[in-house]
């Protein structure tokens, strides 16, 4: 598919504009429930924006398109990040926002495929999304269907047996329909990734079993724009790595400072106060 | 330190040269006096392969050993070999499923229930997608010791929602379980059995066929009403057909209440804990029915390693065991 041909990509809206509108609700999602993985949403706007207005063919108005570019969350935490980008894409209704991680609501705080519009799989079972992408790129070739699948991981998912038993996977079936895209922020749970198992260098190790792998700031949308061309027009049938090096809180600077944690803790009073930061950074 | 338990070790012992050597992976359960088929899953998924395209295969370094190398060689396009890495196996099967295909997914079962259980629950059960899962070394079938013996499969499936689980006879509910399974829409979990694989209902009951999900009458019964599953309906049939000449009365059902004063007795090739045992002992005191009950499992136990028929003996799946046992409860 190309994303050229969607509405959404001609639009004349910037990449800035939509990465920032996704921080904006992703911070009023967190304050309607007071908690949130919001330092990862921040982190990861700008890899969103430049997946869901750049590189990524979907109709809005019908999810379930059949020659959809498929875009699978394995980070189950992530969703608040997800549902903004959704939500900016027109794919889930902005009147819900207000109902994030409420009884009944559409989008439960960690995500799910049967309770949201533009939700693939079930993640948060950490290391299992890549797994799934790779049956799901085997089932589209068969299908003869040209669509991309991207499957969006966490540095801490490096960690997991299954992973690595789906990297090899990928190559052996040479997905070249498979767009991998690690969000490498260096926070997991007990603390630095880099002081657990994700001890580099990432994009050789990837290179080394046979994936395209490439390196990125992932909070530079001219970057990010050039390594996702560089992913879906490769000629060779390899699958490919796009590892985002991201700052968690990214755009409001006094979380940015905070000591980093897997969970930034915000204070009641403190949303309002991210909001006017992130209003501050608004793209003219 | 030596642990206690593992003081058996150090233990020269004496090897009886009656003893049957420790059977090869495929080892024949066929009592005396059954037919056998060859590969009756690989044959039968062949067929309904034939009429629907969706239906693909996939093993993690284990298809000739689960019968699906007679699938892959019928249908090579249609089959994936997916090397030896069970959670890839079943994640690409979800994968799969959800760009509407029905992979048929085969390893062993200590793998599928216990290496790859969340790949099972998460990816493929909590989703309702119908990948079957089918494998092979189900409870006691192979000598090879805990790392091969899914003692506990069984437990850990019925936990687990929206899985079904369908624990076969014989060579005709092998063949008559794989169209089920397609026609079911859901997720399925398939003890196998493979190799050559003995016929044994029709024997007892010549208009048998498999159904999914009802326990079937084989045999009729006054004293003894045995409820079993899979292999071990074999076992009870035996069983029965010997207490005959001894004027005990057995009935004999695959997996249905129990009224009218018999001793009723499970029988399953499984541990006693979270099997057929303890379903129908769920059932019955739901119903309101308090029999006298008693259960023929295998026990709460890592078992040894050794010849299968020797530990069938051992652990009480024989036919002269479990002939024994109902004798003794009487």
């Amino acid at each position: 598919m190309t994303a050229e041909n969607s509405a959404i990509a001609r639009s004349n809206m910037t990449l800035e504009m939509r990465a920032w509108n996704i921080r904006r609700k992703a911070l009023l999602m967190g304050e309607v429930q007071g908690q949130g993985y919001i330092g990862q949403a921040l982190g990861v706007a700008d890899v969103l924006a430049t997946s869901y207005f750049h590189a990524l063919d979907y109709r809005p108005e019908d999810p379930d398109w059949e020659g959809r570019d498929r875009f699978l969350l394995s980070i189950g935490h992530y969703a608040i990040a997800l549902y903004a980008a959704l939500m900016e894409a027109g794919i889930l209704p902005e009147a819900e926002l207000e109902t994030y991680g409420m009884d009944d609501s559409r989008m439960p705080m960690s995500g799910m495929a049967s309770y949201t519009p533009g939700m693939e799989i079930t993640g948060g079972s950490l290391g299992q999304g890549l797994g799934i992408a790779v049956g799901m790129a085997m089932g589209l070739k068969r299908k003869k269907n040209p669509a991309f699948v991207y499957n969006l991981m966490s540095d801490g998912e490096l960690g997991e047996g299954s992973t690595w038993e789906a990297v090899m996977s990928a190559v052996q079936w040479k997905l070249d329909n498979l767009i991998c895209i690690v969000d490498f922020n260096n926070q997991q749970a007990d603390g630095p990734s880099r002081d657990a198992l994700a001890v580099g260098p990432e994009a050789p190790k990837w290179a080394a079993f046979g994936w395209h792998a490439q390196e990125v700031d992932g909070n530079d949308l001219e970057a990010l724009v050039a390594a996702f061309d560089t992913a879906r027009n490769l000629p060779e049938a390899k699958p490919r790595v796009i590892i985002c090096n991201t700052k968690m809180c990214k755009g409001v600077d006094f979380l940015e400072a905070r000591e980093m944690n897997h969970f930034v803790r915000v204070d009641p009073d403190e949303w309002a106060k991210a909001l006017d930061k992130l209003e501050e950074g608004k793209p003219q | 330190m030596t642990l206690a338990s593992m003081a058996r070790k150090y233990e020269p012992r004496q090897v009886a040269q009656t003893k049957v050597a420790t059977s090869a992976m495929i080892a024949s359960l066929a009592a005396e006096g059954y037919d056998t088929v060859s590969a009756p899953f690989g044959a039968a998924l062949v067929d309904v392969a034939r009429q629907d395209a969706r239906i693909l295969g996939l093993s993690a370094d284990l298809s000739k050993y689960t019968d699906l190398h007679v699938f892959a060689n019928a249908m090579p396009d249609r089959f994936y070999q997916m090397g030896m890495a069970e959670q890839v196996l079943f994640s690409a099967a979800a994968g799969l499923a959800r760009e509407g295909f029905i992979p048929f997914a085969t390893t062993y079962a200590v793998f599928a229930s216990r290496r790859a259980y969340d790949f099972i629950a998460m990816a493929i059960a909590e989703e309702n997608l119908p990948v079957k899962v089918v494998c092979a070394l189900p409870g006691l079938t192979t000598g090879y010791g805990p790392s091969h013996q899914a003692t506990e499969d069984l437990a850990i499936f019925r936990g687990l929602p929206n899985m079904v689980i369908i624990d076969p006879c014989d060579a005709d509910d092998v063949a008559g379980m794989v169209p089920a399974m397609v026609a079911h829409e859901g997720p399925v979990y398939a003890r196998l059995l493979r190799g050559k694989v003995p016929t044994v209902l029709t024997r007892h009951k010549p208009d048998y066929r498999f159904q999914l999900g009802r326990a079937q009458m084989i045999r009729e019964g006054r004293d003894v009403l045995v409820i079993s599953s899979g292999i071990m309906t074999m076992r009870a049939l035996d069983a029965a057909t010997r207490l005959a000449a001894d004027k005990v009365d057995v009935a004999a059902i695959t997996a249905e209440a129990a009224k009218g004063g018999r001793l009723v007795v499970t029988a399953e090739n499984h541990t006693v804990n979270g099997g057929l045992g303890e379903a129908v002992a769920k059932e019955l005191l739901l119903a309101g029915i308090a029999p006298r009950f008693r259960m023929i499992g295998l026990p709460d136990a890592f078992l040894e390693a050794g010849a299968l028929p020797t530990l069938h003996d051992m652990y009480g799946l024989s036919v002269d065991k479990v002939a024994a046992q109902i004798k003794g409860w009487l």
